[in-house]
């Protein structure tokens, strides 16, 4: 059994930063693993850990050379082998839509040939929060999105899933294989990067690759979204701080409960 | 041409943002001069049509099949119609079933897809405004061509109302059983613990900003001395160090206290969904661009480590070594 999972590297902004042009100026990003993908991995290895039979685990990245120290985290954390898919004409688009990277990964799909796919349910920068379905569409897989639990042994043709909808409420699903599932945080306890695996991650193999040895080009990719404009949102926040060292903030801060008929 | 919309429902009811949805989709409709289109497939459709026929709807499609929302009806319903039709918008409420469904829409049709709009125009092309990097920043995304599929965020619109004059038509849809690979088995209420924090009337909430489960002990203390209850947001119940039940948000409860205390909560928007009705909101965040600050009434830009036990004193409760 082949599991896929697709890992991505997001940026997250600082506290205090600026705006450049149409993204934060680089000074004020701290490039990581996205949160969401790093459950999806530990829920991967989780899985092979679990089964008797051999399970391969493989993971995927849309993502510049710079990433590949993001794409180590995840197979010191146990994935066997990672693709890593870039392109200049990836890299001169202002944001890459959701259809687009689900047809670049339907392509590595289609290569891999893996019998379930995890991504996580979003990005933490763009959070489109769409690409695991839409690349469940793209290559003809069952899905289930927002998955918290999963319920699945190796060689079972159904996975069954929870699903986490609004108002402390989930969905029990039954999704055929071979499927797409979208992994919400909280799901297991993504582990460490032990040393030793640390070390093995930097021997395993990790193949970069160009559109056209996916067999596709630029003309065959939607790119159907373009930024146009970035800025700080206005927000109409009318909150009184409360000033000085934080005795001071504090008791202007109890003032105010105590006002409120706050008291135990 | 027209605009459709996708309603969405869950144990027999067509949940809020299915209403909302049908504002800017109405909006849109209007700027392009042309009609308005509500589906609408499984569940009782015959009420949901009713329910649908508000103000400014023209035409609301039903798909009598199965009792649930299920995705791949949901999607093949779309797709059908769409070959039908030339629909140019298809919008969809960004909620889980929306986001569960319309990227396979979006796939199907070769559309552009713009998810979680807070605000939607159509000038020289469709342009969709979209929050990044957790709402720090928002950016106007341009969708190429004249078709696309947009999933708009709940709360954003208010719901349509009024009554409209639709016609209700039986959509000629055959569904495809064997590509419909999901199916939904039934529903789970989750965490129901000794404590209800929506029964709560101050509620001591705590999130990341706390960075260790031993420190915990701090917001104890703190709801001990303002006899208040402690609720959090995701990431603490992420890591169990508090269970399900004491979650505040979207996926979490929805509570509205007396008094909202917010400590170490960036304010997400999902966190912001579940608590935004509360009277008096008060955030301690280190962080001035922490969203929290756009909805709090009250608030201290510092340390919680400093300013969360100097309170603790000020109620004359015991400051716990963390």
């Amino acid at each position: 059994m082949k599991v896929l999972v697709t890992v991505s590297e997001v940026a997250s902004v600082d506290d205090e930063f600026e705006i450049d042009g149409l993204g934060v100026d680089e000074r004020y990003l701290t490039y990581d693993l996205n949160e969401w993908d790093d459950y999806a991995v530990e829920e991967a290895v989780q899985l092979r850990e679990a089964a008797d039979d051999d399970v391969e685990v493989v993971t995927v990245t849309i993502g510049p050379e710079r990433s590949e120290e993001t794409i180590r985290q995840a197979l010191a954390k146990g994935a066997d082998r990672a693709v890593r898919v870039w392109d200049d004409a990836l890299e001169t688009a202002s944001v890459l839509d959701p259809v687009t990277k689900a047809r670049v990964l339907a392509a590595v799909v289609a290569d891999e040939e893996p019998d379930l796919v995890l991504t996580g349910v979003q990005t933490g920068d763009d959070s489109f929060g769409a690409t695991g379905v839409a690349l469940a569409s793209a290559v003809d897989f069952g899905w289930g999105a927002v998955v918290n639990h999963l319920d699945y042994a190796v060689g079972d043709e159904v996975a069954t899933v929870h699903r986490e909808l609004e108002g402390g409420v989930e969905e029990l699903a039954a999704v055929d294989l071979p499927a797409v599932l979208t992994i919400q945080t909280g799901i297991n306890e993504p582990r460490y990067a032990s040393l030793r695996g640390i070390r093995q991650a930097q021997s395993k193999p990790l193949d970069a690759r160009g559109l056209v040895d996916l067999g596709l080009s630029t003309e065959s990719l939607p790119l159907g979204l373009e930024l146009t404009g970035l800025h700080v949102p206005e927000v109409e926040s009318d909150v009184e701080l409360f000033d000085g060292d934080p005795e001071a903030a504090a008791g202007q801060l109890a003032d105010l409960l105590r006002e409120k008929g706050v008291e135990a | 041409m027209a605009v459709l919309a996708l309603a969405e429902h869950r144990r027999g009811t067509l949940r809020d943002p299915s209403f909302e949805v049908l504002t800017p989709a109405r909006e849109l409709a209007d700027a392009l001069d042309t009609d308005l289109h509500v589906v609408v497939a499984g569940g009782p459709v015959e009420t949901f049509a009713e329910e649908l026929n508000r103000e400014g709807v023209d035409v609301i499609h039903t798909v009598d099949h199965g009792e649930e929302f299920n995705q791949d009806v949901a999607v093949q319903a779309v797709e059908a119609l769409a070959a039908d039709r030339a629909y140019e918008h298809v919008l969809v409420p960004n909620s889980v079933n929306g986001l569960g469904t319309a990227p396979a829409i979006a796939e199907r049709l070769d559309r552009p897809l713009a998810t979680d709009a807070v605000a939607v125009a159509a000038d020289d092309g469709l342009v969709v405004t979209r929050e990044f990097y957790g709402g720090k920043t928002a950016g106007e995304v341009a969708i190429s061509g004249p078709e696309s599929v947009v999933t708009v965020r709940p709360g954003e619109w208010p719901a349509a109302s009024g009554t409209g004059e639709a016609e209700v038509v039986e959509a000629d849809v055959e569904i495809d059983e064997s590509r419909v690979k999901a199916t939904v088995t039934g529903f789970q209420e989750v965490g129901a613990g000794d404590v209800d924090i929506t029964e709560a009337e101050v509620l001591v909430s705590v999130g990341r900003g706390i960075e260790e489960e031993e420190n915990l002990v701090l917001v104890e203390a703190l709801a001990d001395a303002l006899g208040a209850t402690v609720s959090a947001s995701r990431p603490i119940v992420d890591n169990e160090w508090l269970p399900k039940d004491r979650q505040v948000g979207q996926s979490g409860k929805v509570v509205t206290p007396d008094v909202y205390l917010a400590i170490g909560i960036s304010g997400a928007v999902q966190h912001v969904a579940g608590m935004k009705g509360s009277d008096t909101i008060v955030a301690i965040n280190t962080d001035p661009s922490a969203p929290i600050y756009d909805i709090a009434d009250y608030g201290v830009e510092g340390d919680l480590f400093e300013v969360v036990p100097a309170l603790i004193e000020e109620f004359g409760g015991e400051v716990p070594d963390v």
